[in-house]
């Protein structure tokens, strides 16, 4: 089976006033069907901007290079009207805030059926049926009176439910969800990630989390992908990345997250400094700065994301990957 | 506990008075933000403050400094009840309370150098003071809270939020107070950032021995950092408890959901570990169900529950919890 998305190489630069940006660098993924993907990064590591640029939704100062194939399709650069046949439709987007994604003026209602008389061509009624399910699938109570709501009158928790509901409503192969619970409450999160879940599993939908919560990602994905300062750092499948990570910057993050089960230290484990600007980057590796193993190498000579074997290699050789020049961590 | 506390909070709250319609005749609601809430705090001790959005743990943060109108209830501070000080006394009070806030760069005046910034409390208690003193004092504490003291003379916008939050972490420090409230310190910041702050809040008490009330929807941040922890739900304290005991032992059925959501950074523990998953979404703190306001998403609730609000109740070793239900 082809894959659901292919991601070859993708440059994302952004024209400033300072100057070119280049926020995504040789950046490259494929997702199977079905599959959850997560990708981990801090802000400014060109996380989100990759799946924008999927997306086709860039800044207009935005602009990528490269190639993006959506289920064997090269979709990077078509036309909006192109784009609008697949999106919404065979690949969605839920985003942070759920607030600034639905119209404020437009009833649920309204924001749920046009992805439905848009895309199946559904008569109005059949829609609003089809969406009031939809709504009691992601526990929204009283579906069928909340419907005819406005997004003001939902609460946080309800309206990125909606949202998930939206984005599920016509069964897409692509989920791409780009922090999806960072602006809720705990109690909130734990029941859209269940959901989600749930929802993608029943239909085979792939599912790309994009997070900055390894917490999240360890209860969801199937594959990590790391960035840092808009280049891949380190892939793997997710018990590989948690429980042998191979580079410096995954395994720093991973020991400076306080946790719910570890033992108190006095001190917490840090990185040291601050994430890199990106315009001022030198030639060598972007984490040589913070990095607790940085040898004269890596100053100078960017390393390459290279393919890893030994402890912590998949047997089928697929996916286990960092771009560090130290052999072993 | 050692010794007598250094805050003694009894029956705080905030309400706020919503503005009601003239036209329809309708009185405005009234929105308990904060409802009886009572605790002490010891001389160096932290105490977490946790719970959902609109739970009410900023404005308790901000009524016990007196940052707000309406409050009720009383806030001893060394002996001194603090409702009782003209507003000038209050105001030399204020040396020893500081807080520090959530947006490190909204927090900071963007026209004044980081050297303007941290010396203002310097200035606004001790005007006195010589210049080339409070230089010495600011570049100093900028070393302090790891900031280079070469950089005196920059504007907020050249440094990164994590700089930005150690700016004014410097300015709560410079007058050395015995209380720093902390108001969700790390949340805006990355996560590689955020452990840093965290250690420097905690090497800061070491040194100093102030005390802190720290504010935060982060269970695994406050596990951290606090002493003792108070659960906050509508308004009200769902259960306040030490740090290990309440980790270890939670006994309010929220605290559960609360400890059991956090996700944990392991794919293997993550999967295999049993779940509580709540109901539906925090009520409208204008309207809270009757008796327990947490009935409605509660898995123990029963009709007690909506009939009588339960009493905090006092378990082991300053173990509460206000629940009908904490030994079933």
């Amino acid at each position: 089976m082809d894959a659901v998305l292919e991601i070859a190489d993708l440059q994302v630069r952004f024209a400033t006033p300072e100057g070119e940006v280049a926020a995504v660098n040789g950046v490259g993924l494929t997702v199977e069907p079905g599959e959850t993907v997560g990708i981990v990064g801090e802000s400014g590591s060109g996380k989100s901007q990759v799946f924008l640029a999927v997306m086709g939704l860039l800044a207009s100062n935005g602009k990528a290079a490269g190639s993006v194939k959506f289920q064997g399709e090269e979709i990077l650069g078509r036309p909006a009207s192109a784009l609008n046949q697949i999106r919404g439709a065979r690949m969605s987007m839920i985003f942070q805030d759920p607030m600034t994604s639905l119209n404020p003026y437009l009833t649920i209602e309204r924001q749920l059926t046009e992805v439905l008389v848009t895309h199946r061509a559904m008569s109005r009624g059949a829609a609003r049926t089809a969406a009031v399910d939809m709504l009691e699938r992601v526990q929204i109570p009283e579906a069928d009176r909340r419907i005819g709501h406005y997004p003001f009158e939902f609460s946080g928790g309800m309206r990125q439910r909606a949202m998930v509901a939206m984005a599920l409503l016509c069964q897409p192969e692509l989920l791409i969800a780009d922090e999806p619970t960072t602006a809720l409450d705990v109690t909130v999160q734990a029941q859209i990630l269940a959901l989600m879940a749930e929802l993608t599993r029943g239909a085979r939908t792939a599912l790309v989390l994009i997070t900055h919560d390894l917490g999240v990602v360890a209860g969801l994905c199937d594959r990590v992908m790391v960035m840092y300062a808009g280049r891949v750092v380190e892939t793997g499948a997710v018990r590989d990345i948690f429980h042998r990570p191979q580079h410096p910057y995954t395994a720093g993050l991973l020991a400076s997250m306080p946790r719910l089960d570890s033992d108190l230290a006095t001190h917490l484990q840090t990185i040291p400094g601050q994430p890199p600007n990106l315009q001022r980057l030198g030639p060598g590796c972007a984490f040589a700065e913070r990095c607790p193993r940085v040898m004269d190498r890596c100053r100078v000579e960017r390393p390459l994301l290279r393919t890893i074997s030994g402890p912590g290699a998949r047997q089928d050789g697929e996916g286990r990957m960092k771009a560090c020049h130290l052999e072993e961590l | 506990m050692k010794g007598p506390p250094l805050l003694s909070v009894r029956d705080l709250s905030v309400h706020f008075h919503m503005a009601g319609s003239w036209l329809w005749r309708q009185p405005g609601a009234v929105l308990k933000a904060v409802d009886e809430v009572s605790f002490d705090l010891a001389p160096g001790e932290t105490l977490g403050l946790v719970g959902e959005s609109g739970c009410g743990k900023s404005t308790l943060g901000r009524a016990v400094l007196r940052l707000l109108p309406n409050i009720q209830g009383r806030v001893v501070w060394l002996g001194e009840d603090l409702a009782k000080l003209d507003e000038e006394a209050m105001r030399r009070k204020r040396r020893e309370m500081q807080i520090v806030f959530q947006d490190p760069l909204a927090a900071l005046d963007p026209r004044m150098t980081v050297g303007e910034i941290i010396a203002e409390p310097l200035r606004t208690f001790r005007p006195d003071m010589p210049a080339a003193e409070s230089k010495a004092k600011v570049q100093a504490m900028m070393a302090g809270v790891g900031l280079l003291p070469q950089q005196i003379n920059r504007y907020p916008h050249e440094f990164s939020g994590g700089q930005c939050q150690r700016i004014g972490i410097a300015r709560a420090m410079i007058n050395e107070p015995k209380l720093v409230v902390c108001d969700e310190p790390v949340s805006a910041l990355d996560v590689s950032i955020q452990a840093q702050i965290v250690n420097l809040l905690m090497d800061l008490q070491r040194q100093y021995g102030m005390s802190m009330i720290f504010i935060s929807h982060n269970l695994s941040v406050v596990r951290h950092v606090a002493h003792r922890i108070m659960v906050l739900y509508l308004g009200r304290v769902a259960e306040i408890a030490d740090r290990d005991q309440l980790y270890r032992n939670p006994r309010h059925p929220y605290t559960q959901a609360l400890i059991s959501a956090v996700p944990i950074p392991d794919p293997d523990l993550e999967r295999a570990k049993a779940r509580l998953i709540l109901k539906g979404d925090l009520p409208s703190p204008l309207h809270p169900p009757s008796g327990c306001a947490f009935r409605t998403r509660c898995p123990k609730a029963t009709s007690l529950c909506a009939e009588r609000r339960p009493e905090l109740t006092p378990l082991e070793l300053g173990h509460r919890v206000a629940c009908h239900h904490w030994d079933k």
